[in-house]
């Protein structure tokens, strides 16, 4: 962020402010552009609109907790707390201490995300590049996804939301990872109904 | 200025997506269909963001083996769906990225 142009002390607020990376990125490439504030909204919104569907999906499981708890939940929902604490209740639906264990990932989550933000901030690019730690990332998701596909409504979830995500990965403000979630909904719905 | 308002902007716009459903009262009862879609939800968006990443090399399409990032990430799925350790499961792939690239 800092390289793509934007001071310090903004890029630490967005980062906490905003605490979500994909719009994070965009927002700089398009505030480096001069993109008017609209779009750089709407771009936001396209993204982001991905956690309006883990709230949908987390919702049963800390639907107990008093209101304010819940705003803080929706604060903290970002792709690697979500996908963490619905693997763990997918295994175990009948755990005790739901929120306890959403909050306990989705906390550390966000301090790893904040350190790694403001080490990035002050140190710029540190770990060697030749080591292609980046693809960590998309691993990391492999790894809490796959052992979700038991069954074959949802493998077919899985499989028409990646072909999807792959045709629509060229389409402006990131409207391609939209579509492919709601690829994903019908086939997983579509198959899950005929047997 | 227009930075700050992009800041408190996407802010504003990220926690309402985030916090949308979470707040609806207890007992609210969701439509049927968006009932029976939501255990969909973590198999279709998570493997939307990471299949790209996949498929992609160089920002190009390419669909075979030599596409390390492809290859390294088949690698990392046979891994999770056999033995569902997390850590095999990216060290194993990173291990296969540098492999195939090797390799190819």
């Amino acid at each position: 962020m800092v390289a793509g142009g934007i001071p310090p002390l903004e890029a630490m607020a967005l980062s906490v402010v905003v605490y979500a990376g994909a719009s994070m990125l965009a927002a700089t490439q398009l505030l480096a552009g001069g993109a008017p504030l609209v779009v750089i909204l709407v771009t936001a919104l396209f993204i982001n609109v991905r956690f309006m569907m883990y709230s949908a999906s987390i919702r049963p499981h800390l639907a107990a907790l008093p209101v304010r708890w819940r705003l803080a939940a929706g604060y903290l929902l970002a792709d690697n707390a979500y996908a963490l604490s619905v693997a763990r209740f997918t295994e175990h639906p009948e755990m005790k201490g739901k929120a306890g264990y959403y909050f306990g990932a989705a906390l550390t989550v966000w301090l790893t995300w904040q350190a790694a933000v403001a080490a990035g901030i002050a140190l710029g690019a540190g770990l060697p590049a030749a080591w292609r730690l980046e693809f960590a990332a998309p691993l990391a998701f492999i790894a809490l996804t796959v052992p979700l596909l038991r069954e074959r409504a949802m493998v077919a979830a899985a499989l028409a939301a990646a072909a999807a995500a792959v045709a629509g990965a060229g389409l402006p403000v990131r409207l391609g990872l939209a579509t492919a979630a709601l690829a994903g909904l019908a086939a997983g719905l579509l198959v899950g109904r005929r047997r | 200025m227009t930075l700050w308002l992009a800041i408190v902007g996407m802010g504003a716009i990220t926690l309402a997506l985030r916090a949308s459903f979470i707040l609806l009262p207890a007992g609210l009862r969701l439509p049927a269909l968006l009932r029976r879609a939501l255990p969909f939800v973590p198999a279709a968006v998570l493997t939307a963001l990471w299949a790209p990443e996949l498929a992609f090399q160089k920002g190009v399409l390419s669909l075979s083996l030599h596409n390390e990032r492809l290859a390294g990430g088949l690698v990392a799925v046979l891994v999770a769906w056999r033995w569902r350790l997390t850590f095999a499961t990216i060290a194993s792939g990173l291990i296969a990225l540098h492999l195939f690239d090797w390799l190819l």
